[in-house]
């Protein structure tokens, strides 16, 4: 059962994925995105990331696949042949680094190791969610805190480049 | 829950930085416009206060915040060296910003931010540490770039290297994500002990590795991720460009070696094979294409690169040799970039104060016969060029004879006779500088519209570069002992 889900959900999020930039359409692009958003989210509650699953859909589908939107309509991007050049270079590419990704990894195989439960992972039985704040206001307080810094810096960067009137 | 005292006394100048920065936000918009210069100075002493708390407690190794920040005398060398060049590039502002007419203190706040984000990165214990400081450190440098919003080039060069950083940031963070796959942890640390165990066995590891590679390589301007310091040094405002060409280049230096050595140690036959075919492409390309530039702001853009190279051979050296000739290696490049940092603000800041009408002289044609008309300011661009191309008795000869020294001992004897060769070449743009404002007369028209537009705060800059280039020099001892002495082993 495990298996099925999780193909079904892999399979969906290739098509997906594959689509978006296959469409021409940025609309259409921009949906196939969502799908794939959702599914990835899926792929997430499967492996017991229900906070991640939450993040997936209220950041992605929610705030950035929006501000996509937002953009192709204000844009009114019409159909973009400049890039299109690229294609061929860029499968070539693509096709070289993966297979040589893939090789890589096929011979050498891989160790991943499983991090260290500690007190993380004793806090697990409080749950998923609860457990990531608990870690991030004690252990990653330090770049929790940074992070907030950048997103400050990035606020008032944009107002600052944006604000009329200030001179010139 | 509780911060231990102990922690926030280790970040204690950072806390200083950020305070002040913010403050400067919040005191901008009551600051009656012919006060502004009280803000400036206000970041200048805030600046003085950390050097002097950073100073005094150099020593031993300090962690804090669940080891994920480090405080050593590594980390404090590059903060001692980022304070100076940051406070540099204020003063050289006060009088650029007005200029241009940009003169918002905001800007000082910015640099404040960028250098917190610097400061983090050299002291990061922990990638993602590393990472977020980084970060801190471009999102603060794009809005800089941008600053001269009413001008086309200054926009570009903001978007240009607000997309290409955050697609090297992007490669740097996916290879964070497959070394703690791999690793189980993010901690330099633990890394290092998942490396020693697994190492190149693990093809997370060296997928890792050389995504880590790329993504430091976009940040120093390495070549062949260099693409987009041309025109982002150009667009910018040109005491941004100083700021950025020196400092969040020492800051990037400072935490790719620390990664390199502390995280990825156990691969050093590995990764310092990499890095010397990327230091010597940027060597040769660096060097070359400065030749052909006409733009003075552009073809020290190039030398940049170029110095980068130089820079990398330290880092090549730090892992190919054994133990005592490593350390070598990680405090001759330590020199170079502090060497470096002098002689490259003293040319930025000529290019910044030398005007030509309402704009920026950055044209070579503008530096024509520059001796006739200023001699003292003739004679420093000179100084600095000749600092530049590393000729004795400047700073610069003393940079490049520690490197290529280190280098010989390595046992890689032919690359310090690479890096002498273009050093021989960067001479060639270097002087061709010098030749244009000693041996050529001003056309009759350029002599209206050329002028030094130098304030006082500029001067002290210019005096400062000048000294430390003359200084070092001549009487290195200081700085190549507090480089010995702060060199990781």
């Amino acid at each position: 059962m495990a298996t099925f889900v999780f193909l079904y959900f892999a399979a969906v999020i290739v098509t997906a994925a594959s689509l978006v930039v296959l469409l021409r359409n940025p609309i259409y692009s921009a949906l196939s995105l969502l799908v794939m958003f959702f599914h990835v989210a899926g792929l997430y509650v499967t492996l017991h990331a229900e906070f991640l699953a939450a993040i997936q859909i209220i950041v992605y589908a929610g705030a950035i696949l929006v501000l996509y939107l937002f953009v192709v309509m204000l844009l009114n991007v019409k159909r973009e042949e400049r890039y299109n050049q690229q294609g061929t270079v860029a499968v070539f590419l693509g096709v070289v680094l993966l297979t040589e990704a893939v090789l890589l990894a096929v011979s050498r195989g891989f160790a991943v190791a499983t991090p260290d439960p500690g007190p993380e992972g004793a806090a697990k039985a409080v749950g998923n969610t609860e457990s990531i704040g608990e870690v991030l206001y004690s252990t990653y307080l330090f770049p929790f805190e940074i992070a907030s810094l950048i997103l400050l810096v990035a606020m008032i960067g944009a107002v600052i480049l944006s604000k009329k009137g200030i001179m010139g | 829950m509780m911060i231990p005292l102990a922690d926030l006394v280790t970040i204690l100048p950072e806390l200083i930085v950020v305070s002040v920065a913010c403050l400067l936000l919040a005191l901008d918009p009551i600051t009656p416009s012919n006060r502004k210069d009280l803000l400036a100075w206000m970041s200048v002493a805030a600046l003085a206060v950390c050097f002097i708390v950073t100073a005094g407690s150099m020593g031993d190794r300090v962690y804090a915040f669940s080891d994920l920040v480090v405080v050593d005398g590594y980390a404090s060398f590059w903060k001692l060296l980022l304070y100076v060049v940051s406070g540099m590039t204020i003063l050289l502002s006060i009088g650029y910003l007005k200029e241009e007419r940009i003169d918002l203190a905001e800007f000082y706040g910015f640099v404040l931010l960028s250098l917190t984000g610097m400061m983090i990165m050299v002291s990061g214990a922990d990638l993602l540490v590393i990472y977020l400081g980084i970060e801190l450190m471009s999102i603060s440098l794009y809005v800089l770039a941008g600053f001269k919003r009413f001008e086309a080039r200054s926009i570009e060069s903001s978007a240009k290297y607000f997309i290409l950083g955050a697609f090297s940031s992007g490669l740097l963070l996916y290879g964070i994500s497959l070394i703690f796959g791999a690793a189980g942890s993010t901690r330099l640390v633990e890394i290092a002990a998942a490396v020693d165990a697994r190492g190149l066995d693990d093809s997370l590891i060296l997928i890792a590795l050389m995504l880590v590679i790329v993504g430091f390589g976009f940040k120093v301007a390495a070549v062949p991720f260099h693409m987009w310091t041309p025109d982002v040094y150009q667009g910018a405002p040109t005491s941004v460009t100083a700021f950025m060409a020196v400092a969040s280049k020492a800051a990037s230096f400072g935490a790719f070696l620390r990664v390199m050595l502390e995280g990825f140690g156990g691969m050093k036959p590995n990764w310092s094979g990499l890095i010397l075919g990327v230091c010597i492409l940027t060597l040769i390309l660096g060097n070359l294409v400065a030749i052909v530039q006409t733009n003075v702001k552009r073809m020290l853009a190039y030398s940049s690169i170029a110095h980068a190279g130089y820079a990398l051979i330290g880092l090549v050296v730090a892992g190919w040799a054994g133990t005592g000739v490593s350390a070598k290696g990680v405090s001759s490049m330590m020199l170079y970039l502090a060497v470096y940092s002098f002689m490259t603000l003293g040319a930025f800041s000529m290019v910044a104060i030398l005007r030509r009408g309402a704009n920026e002289g950055e044209d070579l044609d503008d530096f024509t016969g520059l001796a006739k008309r200023h001699k003292g300011a003739a004679f420093l661009m000179l100084l600095f060029m000749v600092s530049l191309a590393g000729i004795p008795p400047t700073a610069g000869f003393i940079g490049k004879f520690y490197l290529f020294m280190a280098a010989v001992n390595a046992g890689l004897t032919w690359l310090a006779v690479v890096g002498l060769i273009f050093a021989a070449v960067s001479a060639f743009y270097y002087l061709r500088i010098v030749m244009v404002m000693y041996m050529r007369e001003p056309s009759p028209d350029q002599e209206g519209e050329t002028r030094l537009a130098l304030s006082p705060t500029a001067t002290v800059v210019l005096a400062l570069a000048a000294a430390g280039v003359v200084i070092f020099g001549i009487y290195p001892w200081p700085l190549v002992s507090l480089t010995a002495s702060a060199a990781l082993p």
